[in-house]
């Protein structure tokens, strides 16, 4: 079986004897201000074991209670995710022995989720809807982090010891549970995208979640098994840990279709088991072998007494939720006029927000969209940063735009006033003033720097005066020159068929 | 004493160095014959608490006025509840010298009454046992009979009280290790309604069992701690949102007239010592005297509590249990030249956890495991419920129940040893109150062979008031009968000697000063 285990299919060639079944488990890190049964605080990047308290540490005595705030969220997700909330749940003790776990158990719901059965609709890049059924979204604390340190991999096998940091241990945590998604076919790796794109979406407009999977807000593992084609008994499934991008689920779902089809057709059997996925070589290789047989002992936490949901708070928090993101996309679309692709691009972008707000603010959609699109998505990618990080707002986009319409400053100068914003001077029309940016339209300095050009272009005037219009251009240039780019283009063409006489 | 203290007849201080002036006399050091209540001695900070209310008392004014009732009186402490400035181990080798960083709101709440605390008391391992035999700090006798247990886990806490080593002290009650210890020590032990006091801070045994509870020699002292002790706690979700009140008024009442008292059919038969069945029954012709009126009421599934109790228990206790592993407090042993963190967590659970302990974690681990988790906890659980429907159904018809606390009186060290079974056999008729979470309390019912038996209360959840309205009730007519109180004929105790030759398994560790 090993021996297969490096070899893979084309896609089209897996694609063609087997269907992939897929399955996801997506955790979320909630943004609350405290753990999930402490009152430390939940925090990113502080120095290790700073944010614990004697509960997250597990010390002799301690008890945990139960953080409110993650309890309201996962109830939201739940919502938005159009599941059944429990009226009743409860939480489980999931036993196991691992350093990063303080009390050798995990305090997590089991058989009663908060909130269970629901669907998502996730949307393929052509507009294709693919109802993804959701079986449970359960509440459960993070583990803390484990560093080995003293051997060359930073792994366990050659460390000559490890560190712990139970900062994040206790962080609150939502599991959202797909139930087996057939039929996506060829299309599996982009639903597996769309899929956890969509999730992060939503606890992002939920405002639950800081949903930044770089730093593990928003975790994937992703199960793939294959059946033959036209059967419909489930194969053996694979795990893939912790894939930390929407690109890299793709790839990942991929890979896992082209490795359990080369193992089938050469009739060998699949191992249940997690895997661990490379991103530098886009592969996955074998973890632990996991089994339906893994003895957890769960048993209830007596610890907590039962979380009870009422119908009247739930309705409270359903009329909290904002605009599904799907729907949002759709009616933005619709109402800004952008084009399938520009409006795909944007969204690529990420700066569909940014573009709202500035259109909120009072710019034109096209206005809206050439700025954030072009310049500032420049020099975002010069500075190496977010867009959202460049320190240029929507109200700087929407002065900008006010400046160009009363003809204070040209396109090109407004390119350099966002350098500047960027830079953090201040506000576009501070900038213009400071360095005095404005564009030349005194006609008395406009007219002697035509009357300059003209008397340094004879051959460009009669041109000119022969009828070519066109080549009023080469005198714009000379004028832009003497006026440092300041100058009204528009204004200095009239200046310059009115001192030669003629009209248009 | 609270009343003396308040009165001015003696100083706190005077009062907490004549008990710690006590443990130095009769405690000795666990090597001996000493009875050995205590793991660790808290002289400096018990005295400088003591001077602190002294000060304030002589002061007057406002503050004095708002001193708790019993500030300046001390309390020992049960091992296996967290104290900062003083060593918690639960009387485990996995514990020693470990060093609390934060107060169990128990003893948050003793701190703030300002009750000196005089140490911490021994017990059975994680509160494991019958008989405090499996303290790995050796045993403590019973000041009774020192060749005899004083029950358990409680036994130091009990002892303590019993040998005037300490008016009050706290216990944790599991299965009855407050009560039982209790009984058989001649002292007033009671286990508060679940949820009624705190178990933040508590060493876990098994979560949706363990009760605090006072320990003391009358049953208003015991009154007067519990609501000391009780209330809400926000650290503990299984705390009960609103305080169990009335209890030290209740205890002060003295009457049972037209009091419904119950005597379980399943409390009193098989298994029971006669001199123990003969003080019940005088207990029970005193509360008929006194205008109870007493009926027959039947439990049927009593009769299971205790195989249930010995699933559910050991289930809770192996997952609690987990969190010793060496890893992040505590004591931890590296196999020779190293060891994978699977070896080193093996060796550590393997040289600090005693046999009773070790028994009962594979005990719970098997009970929870999958395939056996339905045979076992789960039909342990839904005894549990069987249980709770037989007290709704007594309690329908009576006030309070009435039973024998422990089928004998304290029997010989070692004689139960060997025979795990014979040990949780004694825990028969205090098992089924913790399943139901309702409240119970043992009161000296008298001597059988001269060893001091316990009479048991129960009463519905949140009735602790009732349960010590009908022990005041006993325990004043019996003290008339006997013409003072039951301590009163305990055998006055010898010095303690120390072993020959010293220097043998010394456990006891002190913060005093060490003046005497």
């Amino acid at each position: 079986m090993a021996a297969v285990t490096d070899e893979v299919l084309t896609f089209e060639e897996a694609l063609a004897e087997f269907e992939p079944v897929l399955g996801f488990e997506v955790h979320v890190e909630l943004n609350t201000r405290t753990k999930m049964f402490s009152s430390a605080p939940n925090a990113f990047g502080d120095v290790p074991n700073t944010n614990v308290t004697e509960v997250d540490l597990g010390l002799p005595g301690v008890l945990p209670v139960v953080n409110g705030k993650a309890v309201e969220y996962a109830i939201k997700l739940g919502l938005a995710l159009n599941c059944q909330i429990a009226p009743v749940c409860g939480f489980a003790r999931k036993n196991y022995f691992y350093p990063d776990t303080p009390k050798n158990f995990q305090t997590s719901q089991y058989d009663d989720p908060i909130a269970h059965d629901g669907w998502l609709d996730v949307e393929l890049e052509d507009g294709t809807v693919f109802r993804v059924e959701i079986e449970r979204a359960h509440m459960e604390e993070d583990a803390g982090k484990l560093t080995h340190v003293g051997g060359a991999s930073g792994r366990i096998q050659d460390a000559a010891h490890s560190l712990v940091d139970y900062n994040r241990a206790g962080v609150p945590l939502i599991e959202i549970v797909t139930k087996p998604i057939k039929g996506a076919g060829e299309r599996a790796p982009e639903l597996a995208r769309a899929y956890v794109t969509a999730i992060r979406d939503i606890v992002k407009a939920l405002d639950i979640s800081d949903a930044r999977m770089e730093r593990g807000n928003v975790r994937c593992d992703a199960n793939v098994s294959l059946m033959e084609k036209g059967h419909h008994v489930f194969g053996i499934r694979t795990e893939t840990k912790n894939v930390n991008s929407t690109r890299a689920v793709a790839h990942a779902v991929t890979y896992e279709i082209q490795r359990q089809a080369a193992i089938l057709r050469a009739g060998g059997t699949i191992t249940q088991e997690t895997r661990h996925w490379h991103e530098d070589t886009r592969t996955t290789t074998a973890g632990r072998p996991k089994s339906d047989a893994d003895d957890y002992r769960y048993f209830p936490e007596p610890d907590l007494v039962p979380i009870v949901t009422t119908p009247e708070w739930i309705e409270e928090l359903r009329a909290q939720l904002p605009e599904p993101p799907a729907e949002r996309r759709r009616r933005l679309k619709a109402e800004w006029g952008y084009s399938d692709e520009e409006f795909r691009d944007v969204v690529n972008a990420g700066v569909m927000d940014e573009i709202a707000a500035t259109i909120e603010a009072g710019a034109s959609a096209p206005a809206a969209r050439k700025w954030w699109m072009g310049e500032i998505a420049r020099l975002a990618n010069v500075a190496e940063r977010e867009v959202a990080e460049l320190g240029i707002g929507p109200a700087d986009v929407v002065e900008v735009e006010a400046l160009i319409a009363e003809k204070t400053i040209n396109d090109k100068i407004a390119k350099q006033v966002l350098g500047f914003v960027a830079a953090g001077e201040g506000s576009p029309r501070g900038i213009v003033e400071a360095r005095s940016l404005a564009v030349v339209s005194d006609d008395g300095a406009l007219t002697a720097a035509v009357q300059e050009a003209i008397a340094q272009n004879p051959g460009v005037v009669d041109k000119i005066r022969g009828g070519k219009l066109q080549a009023v251009g080469a005198l714009i240039g000379p004028v832009m020159k003497a006026t440092r780019g300041q100058a009204d283009a528009g204004r200095v063409r009239e200046i310059v068929l009115e001192q030669l006489g003629v009209s248009e | 004493m609270a009343e003396r203290l308040r009165a001015g007849e003696i100083t706190s201080v005077e009062l907490t160095r004549a008990h710690l002036d006590r443990i130095a006399a009769v405690d000795g050091d666990g090597s001996g014959t000493g009875i050995h209540a205590f793991l660790h001695v808290n002289t400096d900070e018990a005295l400088a608490v003591a001077a602190e209310v002294d000060a304030i008392r002589a002061a007057g004014g406002a503050e004095a006025e708002a001193l708790h009732p019993l500030a300046g009186v001390p309390v020992a402490v049960k091992d296996n509840i967290v104290t900062v400035g003083q060593p918690t181990t639960a009387a485990s080798r996995m514990l020693e010298g470990w060093m609390s960083p934060y107060d169990a709101t128990v003893v948050t709440r003793l701190r703030e009454a300002r009750l000196p605390i005089l140490g911490k008391t021994n017990m059975d391992e994680f509160a494991m046992g019958g008989s405090t035999e499996h303290s790995a700090f050796g045993n403590t006798r019973n000041p009774w009979d020192p060749e005899r247990i004083p029950g358990g886990s409680g036994g130091g806490s009990a002892a303590a009280v019993a040998a005037f080593m300490a008016p009050l002290a706290l216990g944790s009650d599991t299965g009855g290790s407050i009560r039982q210890p209790g009984a058989v020590t001649g002292t007033v032990g009671a286990k508060p309604t679940y949820g009624g006091v705190s178990r933040y801070g508590v060493i876990a045994m098994a979560s949706s069992l363990d009760q605090v509870g006072p320990v003391a020699r009358t049953v208003q002292d015991a009154a007067a701690l519990q609501e000391l002790l009780g209330g809400h706690d926000p650290k503990d979700s299984t705390s009960l949102p609103e305080p169990i009140e009335g209890l030290l008024e209740a205890a002060r009442r003295d009457d049972v007239a037209g009091l419904r008292i119950g005597i379980v059919t399943e409390l009193k038969g098989e298994g029971y010592q006669e001199g123990v069945l003969a003080r019940f029954r005088e207990a029970v012709a005193v509360l008929k005297e006194a205008g109870a009126e007493v009926v027959e009421v039947s439990c049927p599934h009593f009769r299971y509590a205790l195989g249930a109790y010995y699933l559910i228990m050991p289930s809770e206790a192996s997952s609690n249990l987990a969190k010793f592993d060496g890893v992040r407090y505590g004591n931890r042993v590296v196999p020779d030249g190293g060891g994978t963190i699977e070896q080193v967590m093996g060796a550590t659970r393997a040289a600090g956890f005693g046999e009773e302990v070790k028994r009962r974690i594979i005990l719970g681990t098997y009970a929870l495991s999958a395939g056996y988790y339905d045979a076992y906890y789960g039909s342990a659980q839904k005894i549990r419920t069987l249980v709770q429907r037989d007290f709704e159904a007594a309690f329908a018809q009576v006030d309070v129940l009435v039973s024998p606390t422990s089928p004998t009186t304290a029997f010989g060290f070692g004689e139960k040893l060997d025979d795990p079974l014979a040990m949780y056999l004694n825990d028969v008729a205090t098992i089924p109150a913790n399943l139901a979470g309702v409240p119970g309390i043992s009161v000296p019912g008298g001597l059988a062979d001269g060893l001091p038996v316990g009479v048991q209360f129960l009463a519905p959840a949140r009735a602790d008031a009732v349960m010590y309205r009908a022990a005041a009730a006993l325990e004043s007519r019996l003290e008339q009968a006997w013409d003072g109180p039951l301590w009163a004929q305990a055998p006055e105790l010898d010095e303690a000697r120390p072993a020959q030759p010293a220097g043998v398994g010394t456990s006891r560790t002190t913060t005093a000063g060490g003046e005497d």
